[in-house]
This record gives structure tokens, C-alpha cells and sequence, in this order.
């Protein structure tokens, strides 16, 4: 849930004590990858063996799950994530625009990640802030009634 | 004095941690004796950052508060909304599950027990099973997380399962744009789910559980294992639920991003730690679910409501209600609305009523030209329908469905040929894959809905009959129900459809 800050080497010890920590929870793998997450910003692909060995199951069973979910990287992100709802009360309010403009501003599409490494733009659909939409999401910290400008300056904060 | 101010995400999410600090440093600078509590929302987002202040002759309300408006607020020159529970929004509310939200401090137990907290738990515990299942039957109290299967029924039947294990799993995976009353409940009262969890697990008999919250909400994350780590400290969880003889624990689960793990067998294969693919029922839950062992699977708000009934009775809270939906529906006033937050009234309200006299109608000032009612899966309702009855079977026949009772308001600049392809697009994303009608038809949806756009108009009967298949042979309610949007904005709103075709002809 801490994407990107502290992204870097993943050490094969690290990764088994994460799974030690953690393999005695019933249906312990999504804990285990939110972790790893947290810890490397990403799933490093040496995490991969490990995790299927101390669970008995296959690799291509593993993949299957990691890639299943939305949340789980394949790669570094940058240093902050913004994320944009694009649910419909949200657009009721000119989601759609906002995330468009974004987009263009900033020369990526959905999941792409600026230049110098600082954002990574993605889509969210809903953050239960739909009462004070458009709503935003940068890193943890939640954004409502985000506008053109209010968008840039966080962008700004975030070093985009 | 007491000065509250809400650590409910939607209002961090307009600036309420920066108010939070400002009065802290400018009572600091005033040598005010000032104590701030962070609480949850009272539910009007239209005012957040909403802050109260408590002098001693009640709380005062202030609203919208920005920090600039703070020196004005400590020293009494601030506007004022007068007593918070006057604003007519919250006054013509009845509020059962969410009285304590916005009135307490989410996490201290203390506050939670001197508001009516935690005497459903006691009296349960004086229960056996079958009377605890009995009340929650006699309640009328029907699943609040879109389906409205009795919940009475459902816990009787993992009573009457037979094994070493049961569990109770909540479903807070709140993805249904619209709605927020689950994170709202979590932030600002999660001692009520927690007690909600417990009773279900001493009714049925088991004696773990889980809360399988998104990973879209950090801050409900956050409040809510704090609040279990609290519980058990204090022996409401634990081996001996409240000194009793009885065991109940239970753990936060965080989702990883996936829609479809709203269903709940989808769910259980999440928790379980495998792709959250969805499960062809038969088996039910009840009699295998989690690890195929009898597990209870309950919204949040159907949970954290079991609490306020044992506390007041299941007659009490029947009363309330119309026809086969008794109780309260915590209804969830979003999109394009000038007064949008949570409305916890009884069962019955009509729709106009709420999207035009309780919410005011739209932000923008234009007028309401559709309402999606029961989130991405529920239909759009035209003014036409505003006569409906906030209920399960009066929406139903209205070819609508309440689901979580999240209200998405529209105005007349909505385009809702763009928003049926938004509902197919949606289901492409999330579709787990498991189902043909699902996988393969939403992204036929999209191409078909284009070819509308386009100008071509024999596409339309084979959208038609495109959303019929889905709708009949699909496993669970994404494939299923994705055609309530798509059919309704191309019932209600041909003009929509048809104005593209014309204007490439």
C-alpha cells in the first residue's frame, strides 16, 4: 500500500523471512504479497519461487494469482502513485475530463509513469469519496473535489 | 472546550487533518485549553470539513472549515450552523446503525460502551444460539449488501452445519461507486462491526472471523485493526468474550484491487489466497465456504447493525420499514448532488424525495436527468420512476435493484449511451474470466455499443439480446446484473442513442 517509496534490491533472506512471519495465517498468500509489496514496491521475481516452494503450489498457479489482481506490480512504480477515480459518481461530477486532461498534461496513458521516475498515474474505480468527487488518491493520502489546478499542484508536490 | 473534527476519509480528503492542526497551534498560540477528538463523519460532505465545538451547552457545528477560518472559529466570529443535530439533513434522519457515527471517538471503547455499545453482546451472551439466529430472524434484517437475503435465514443455516470449524467473514469490499457507507461505519464506529461479528459468531458458533476490506480505503484499513487490536486487549475479543466461556477472534484482510472479490465466493477463493474467481453455487456458503467449512458471509452494514438490535430488541428494530424491508436503509446521496452524504432513514422514503428534497437536487444547479441507484451494477432511473419506494421488492418492480442503497445522481449534460459503454467496459476490467457470458460478452457489449454510436442502428436488438444472455447465464451479479445499466439507459434515454444515428445518416 506504500508503492514505490523504498523500491529497491529485493534480498532472497528478506523475502523468506516475510514468508516466515506469515505462513502460518490461514490462507496466507495475499498477506505475504501485500507485504513484499510493501517492502520492495514491487513482486520481485526471485519472491516468486519462494513463495510457491513454502506454499506447495506451482509457479504457474502463482503467477496466476499475482497477475489476477489489480494491485500487484510486475515492476517498480515510480515514487508516488496518483490515482484517479474513474467510477461513475465521479464522472458525474467531470471525472472523465479531469482524467483526460491529466493524462495529456503529463504525456502518459493510464498506468504509464513520468519521465524522471517521480509518478505513476493509474485508475481506481471508486474510493468511497463520492459525495466530494472527483476524487484522488496520492500514494495513501486521499484527495476530494480535484479539479484541473488542484491536480497540478499535487502533481507539483509529487515532482511530476 | 471540546473541539471535534472528523478523521473520516471524505473529510481528510477536503483538508480536515490541516484544520486539525491549525486549531491545534492557533489554541496553542491563544493559550485556549482546548481538547480535540477526532471523530467520525455525522455524514453531510457537503459541509466537511464539519467541525463541532463543545463549550459545554452542546456541540455547535461549523462548516465547511478551512484552515484560514480557524482563528474566526476559536474565537466565536465564525458562522455557525447552530446545534449539529438540528441541521435539518441529520434531524429528519433515523439513526440506528449509524447513531454513534460522528458522536464518538471512533476507537476509544469506553465512549462506545457509554453510547449503548457492546449491551447487544452482553445480552447475547445470556442467549443460546438458537434465540440469538431467532432475533436476528424476527428483525426482518436482510442482507445490505445488495442481494437482501434474509440474514436470519442464512446464519441458521451455518448453525445447523455441522463441523470443527465455522467462520464469519464480512464483506467489506465496498467497490460500488455510489456507496460509502461501509468505510464510513469503519471509521467512525468499527467497534460496532467488531460487535456485530462477535454475536454472529456466538449465534452460529463460530469462533473466527475475518473482515475483507479493499485496499482502496488505507484509512478504514487503518482504524480497523486498530480497533480489533483494542478489542482484544480489552476481552471483548479473545478466548473469553467478555469474561464469558465463550471464544471469538478475528483478523483484517486486505483485497488487492479486484471488483469481482465483492461477490462473496469470489471472496472466499481471495481470502483463501487464490485468484478471486467466482464459484458456481451450489455449494452454498453457509454449508461450504471458507476452506469449505460453514461460514457466515455478511455485508458490513448488515453486521454492524446486529449490534443496535439486540440492544433495542428485533421488534424494535422491525418497526421501522415497509413491506418485506424492515428496519433502516442507510442510503448514500452521491455524484452530481447539492447535498450529497449518508441518509439513514427507514425503508420506504421514495427516490424523488431523496434525490430532490434531501439532497436538494443536482451541484451543478441543472436538472436531474438520471439517478443509478444500487451502484455500476444498478439501473438508471429516470424521473419518470422518482415515485419508487426505497425498498427490495419496490425497486425490483420498478426493474431496478437497490443493492447497497448508494444513489448516484446525474444531470441533464450526462451522456448515457457513454455511461452504458462505461458499465460494459467496467465488466470487461473485472470480469474474473470463469463465465462465457461475462468474459466474452462485455467486451462484445462494447464493440456493439459503438457500433450505435457509429450509426448503426440494427446493432441495437443485438445489444438487446446480448444483455439477455448475460443476464440469464451468468455465474454471479457482475455479468448478471451489468445489464440493468445497459438496458435502462437505452430504454430510458433513446434520445441518446438514437441522436448519433441520425446525425451520421
Amino acid at each position: 500500500m506504500n508503492p514505490a517509496s523504498q523500491a529497491r534490491t529485493p534480498d532472497d533472506d528478506e523475502i523468506r523471512m516475510i514468508i516466515e512471519e506469515l505462513r502460518s495465517l490461514e490462507g496466507p498468500l495475499l498477506p505475504m504479497l501485500h507485504r513484499i509489496q510493501d517492502r520492495f514496491g514491487y513482486i520481485p521475481p526471485n519472491a516468486m519461487p519462494l513463495i510457491a516452494d513454502a506454499l506447495n503450489i506451482t509457479r504457474a498457479e502463482l503467477h496466476g494469482v499475482v497477475s489476477f489482481y489489480h494491485d500487484f506490480r510486475a515492476a517498480p512504480a515510480g515514487r508516488h502513485v496518483v490515482k484517479i477515480c474513474r467510477a461513475e459518481a465521479c464522472q458525474a461530477v467531470g471525472a472523465a475530463r479531469l482524467a483526460e486532461a491529466t493524462l495529456e498534461r503529463l504525456g502518459l496513458g493510464w498506468h504509464g509513469t513520468t519521465a524522471n521516475g517521480a509518478v505513476t498515474v493509474e485508475p481506481v474505480y471508486c474510493l468511497g469519496l463520492c459525495a466530494c468527487g472527483p476524487a484522488a488518491m496520492v500514494d495513501d493520502k486521499v484527495v476530494g473535489r480535484v479539479d484541473e489546478d488542484r491536480m497540478a499542484s499535487l502533481l507539483a508536490e509529487a515532482g511530476a | 472546550m471540546i473541539i471535534y473534527v472528523p478523521m473520516d476519509s471524505a473529510a481528510k480528503a477536503l483538508g480536515a487533518d490541516d484544520v486539525a492542526a491549525t486549531i491545534r497551534s492557533e489554541a496553542k498560540v491563544r493559550k485556549l485549553e482546548v481538547q480535540i477528538i477526532r471523530n467520525g463523519s455525522r455524514g453531510m460532505v457537503w459541509l466537511e470539513p464539519l467541525v463541532e465545538v463543545d463549550t459545554g451547552e452542546g456541540r455547535i457545528a461549523y462548516g465547511p472549515v478551512a484552515p484560514d477560518d480557524v482563528p474566526a472559529l476559536l474565537e466565536g466570529r465564525m458562522e455557525t450552523l447552530g446545534p449539529v443535530e438540528e441541521i435539518p439533513f441529520f434531524a429528519r434522519q433515523t439513526r440506528l446503525t449509524f447513531a454513534r457515527c460522528g458522536v464518538i471517538d471512533p476507537l476509544d471503547l469506553a465512549d462506545y460502551a457509554a453510547h449503548g455499545g457492546l449491551a447487544g453482546l452482553r445480552r447475547a451472551l445470556a442467549m443460546t444460539c438458537e434465540e440469538i439466529v431467532g432475533e436476528v430472524t424476527a428483525s426482518g434484517l436482510r442482507g445490505r449488501g445488495g442481494a437482501g437475503f434474509p440474514t436470519g435465514i442464512k446464519w441458521q443455516t451455518v448453525l445447523g452445519a455441522e463441523a470443527p470449524q465455522k467462520y464469519i467473514v464480512c464483506n467489506a469490499d465496498e467497490g460500488d461507486s455510489g456507496t460509502f457507507a461501509d468505510r464510513m461505519i469503519m471509521e467512525g464506529d468499527p467497534f460496532s462491526l467488531i460487535e456485530g461479528m462477535a454475536i454472529a459468531g456466538l449465534g452460529v458458533g463460530a469462533t473466527r472471523g475475518y473482515v475483507y476490506l479493499r485496499s482502496e480505503y488505507p484509512d478504514a484499513i487503518a482504524v480497523m485493526q486498530e480497533a480489533v487490536a483494542r478489542a482484544r486487549a480489552a476481552g471483548v475479543l479473545g478466548a473469553r468474550v467478555l469474561g464469558s466461556d465463550r471464544a471469538f477472534d478475528m483478523e483484517i484482510r486486505v483485497g488487492a484491487g479486484a471488483y469481482v472479490c465483492g461477490e462473496e465466493t469470489a471472496l472466499l477463493n481471495s481470502l483463501e489466497g487464490k485468484r478471486g474467481v467466482v464459484r458456481a453455487k451450489p455449494p452454498l456458503p453457509a454449508l461450504e465456504g471458507f476452506f469449505g467449512r460453514p461460514t457466515v458471509v455478511n455485508n458490513v452494514i448488515s453486521l454492524a447493525t446486529v449490534p443496535v438490535i439486540f440492544e433495542r430488541g428485533a421488534a424494535a428494530y422491525a418497526r421501522f420499514g415497509c413491506g418485506r424491508s424492515r428496519g433502516t436503509a442507510t442510503l448514500q446521496i452521491a455524484g452530481n448532488v447539492r447535498r450529497g452524504g449518508l441518509f439513514e432513514t427507514a425503508f420506504g422514503i421514495s427516490l424523488g424525495e431523496v434525490v430532490d428534497d434531501i439532497a436538494g437536487g443536482t451541484a451543478s444547479g441543472r436538472p436531474v436527468k438520471a439517478v443509478q441507484v444500487g451502484g455500476p451494477l444498478g439501473a438508471y432511473m429516470p424521473r419518470e420512476k422518482f415515485h419508487t419506494a426505497m425498498g427490495y421488492e419496490e425497486f425490483d418492480a420498478e426493474g431496478g435493484l437497490i443493492g447497497h442503497a448508494g444513489l448516484v445522481v446525474f444531470d441533464d449534460t450526462a451522456d448515457m449511451l457513454r455511461m452504458a459503454r462505461f458499465a460494459m467496459e467496467f465488466c470487461a476490467a473485472e470480469s474474473c474470466g470463469k463465465c462465457t457470458p461475462c468474459r466474452i460478452g462485455a467486451v462484445r457489449g462494447v464493440e456493439t455499443i459503438d457500433r450505435i454510436a457509429a450509426g448503426d442502428a440494427r446493432a441495437v436488438p443485438i445489444l438487446t439480446d446480448l444483455c439477455e444472455t448475460m443476464k440469464d447465464g451468468s455465474l454471479c451479479a457482475l455479468g448478471g446484473f451489468t445489464p440493468y445499466p445497459v438496458m435502462s439507459a437505452l430504454i430510458h434515454f433513446p434520445d441518446d442513442f438514437a441522436t448519433r444515428k441520425e446525425a451520421a445518416e
